[in-house]
């Protein structure tokens, strides 16, 4: 096994655990941590494959946004704080979907047959992903844009109406 | 000069060719990399140590007070005479705190500030790791401080502590946006991430000569980001006590206290990278004047905390999203304009092109501005 493998095997380990601890944890701000926990070992996956913009934006925008954004709201919602458990009598929806994900998942990276290139790609890969996202792929990401445009007006209109009521 | 000029770089590479002698050469690399993390985490205490020295005297002066002048020649000892004070303090953890998360908090709000000393270029080839995504990796591992900071307000089970730890996530929050679409002013004009490069791109001429307002932006935000006065609303003593460290004592209080300090430094070296063009200079070894530079853009941060009132909650949200967000927008997409226009054109151009936008982008800004205060006093007098 090469140095490579074993620090593989040891972020899944921490990966996997940690979101195991998400679901099963009863105190529900603890859960959020283990979340953080889970998606900087997602981060730290992306970098054994260095892919460092992956692992950058994954930290920036799931750490830094998405689960402060959970903090925040679990924080400031009070029902939240004083439930016992973290998990509502739904759960076994939750479990049936999430294993139906898996096994497809599964399914598909067994199924798929994978391109290997034997060289390493050249470029700076940075440079590359933008130049891609803006000439080949311009489409979908400005439809990408245009969605989250839209959210974020929905939000504020939202938020707006909250207000006035 | 040349002896001075890679000091660092010399003695490096000749503890590395030492240490080969009689390791492998895999073991001596690691042995380096420890090496460098130990070298970073002792260059943040003893910057925290002059910095504070630095800024209660500077701080005195500008209130007329002569500030810390007991300990040492100039009371330069101060600072290590509060540190003993601090770590032989009784550790107190409130009976009602999570323990777990309040003794967490403290340690997560300092490794993130040692993980972006990592890619600051401290002089020529003297940076611990050149990454490609370098300043995408400083804005993530610093948006780890806000998380820290917001456990450490609920971890500590006390009201003052939530509100600033909630008044922190909503300050750094707003603030990041447009602190980094001011520094893609500077990573468009050089085309790359990395720090390293960053500064090689500016040989010919420091970014603020082309982006003055994406640096008054920067600045700005930056002094907001790590929570300094003017911007100290998560921490108003006249408010909420300490705001989210009002339960930390001893060790974990100089903990925040350390962080706080080394973020404030490590924005002023940032600021230094992207817009004053980093360790190059003539004459001088390119470290002295890398921190030359950086302590210059901490002279400034002392003088705001210095001499401005702190803002009230509703003003500091009113300048990140209905001034700085917009203008740095307008400045982005200007300066993608101008730098598109002027590709081919030379130096002199881009820089007489993009001073020329900089200024319109100023007189519009003030054109609109007087346009509303014009139009509230018409509604006043028909009213």
């Amino acid at each position: 096994m090469t140095l490579l493998q074993i620090a593989f095997l040891i972020i899944s380990a921490v990966t996997i655990l940690a979101a195991l601890g998400v679901v099963v944890g009863r105190n529900i701000l603890r859960n959020a941590l283990a979340l953080i926990l889970a998606f900087l070992g997602v981060a730290a996956l992306y970098l054994l494959l260095e892919a460092t913009f992956l692992a950058a934006v994954q930290v920036l925008i799931y750490v830094g946004a998405i689960a402060v954004l959970i903090l925040f709201a679990i924080m400031l919602t009070e029902r939240l704080m004083k439930q016992e458990r973290a998990t509502n009598e739904q759960w076994w929806v939750v479990l049936v979907a999430s294993a139906l994900l898996a096994a497809i998942l599964i399914f598909l990276v067994g199924a798929v047959e994978w391109q290997v290139t034997p060289t390493e790609i050249g470029g700076d890969p940075i440079a590359n992903l933008g130049r891609a996202l803006l000439t080949t792929y311009v489409l979908p990401f400005e439809v990408a844009s245009l969605l989250l445009l839209m959210a974020l007006v929905g939000a504020i209109i939202i938020a707006r109406e909250r207000e006035e009521a | 000069m040349p002896f001075l000029n890679d000091l660092f770089v010399n003695l490096s590479s000749w503890i590395h060719g030492f240490l080969a002698h009689f390791l492998p050469l895999w073991a001596a690399d690691l042995v380096m990399m420890l090496f460098t993390i130990a070298c970073l985490i002792a260059f943040a205490v003893t910057t925290i140590i002059f910095i504070n020295w630095l800024e209660r005297k500077v701080i005195g002066r500008i209130q007329d007070r002569y500030g810390p002048n007991r300990v040492g020649p100039l009371g330069i000892l101060q600072c290590v005479a509060d540190m003993i004070k601090m770590l032989t303090k009784e550790d107190i953890t409130p009976a009602q705190a999570d323990r777990l998360i309040f003794n967490l908090a403290p340690v997560m709000v300092v490794v993130p500030t040692f993980m972006v000393l990592a890619v600051i270029p401290f002089g020529r080839g003297m940076v611990a790791a050149d990454l490609n995504v370098g300043f995408l990796y400083i804005m993530a591992v610093s948006s780890l401080t806000t998380i820290a900071i917001l456990l450490a307000g609920w971890g500590s089970r006390n009201k003052y502590s939530l509100l600033g730890g909630v008044r922190v996530v909503a300050q750094m929050m707003s603030y990041e946006i447009p602190m980094v679409l001011s520094a893609l002013g500077a990573i468009m004009l050089t085309g790359s991430l990395s720090m390293v490069s960053i500064v090689a791109g500016q040989s010919r001429v420091p970014f603020i000569l082309l982006q003055p307002l994406g640096f008054l932006i920067y600045l700005t935000s930056a002094v907001a980001e790590v929570n300094r006065a003017p911007f100290d609303l998560p921490e108003a003593e006249s408010e909420i006590i300490a705001g989210y460290h009002t339960e930390y004592s001893g060790i974990k209080y100089a903990m925040f206290l350390l962080a706080e300090y080394v973020n404030a430094f490590i924005v002023s070296a940032i600021a230094a990278t992207l817009f004053l063009g980093g360790w190059q200079g003539p004459l001088l070894p390119s470290y002295i004047w890398f921190f030359l530079k950086a302590y210059a853009i901490y002279f400034v941060l002392m003088w705001l905390r210095g001499t401005l009132p702190r803002l009230r909650i509703d003003q500091l949200m009113g300048l990140a999203w209905r001034f700085l967000v917009p203008l740095a927008l307008v400045n982005l997409l200007v300066m993608g304009l101008v730098i598109t226009l002027t590709q081919r054109k030379g130096l002199f151009s881009l820089v007489l092109v993009s001073l020329v936008a900089n200024g319109l982008i100023v007189a519009a800004v003030v054109i609109i501005y007087a346009f509303a205060i014009w139009r509230r006093r018409q509604v006043k007098v028909t009213t």
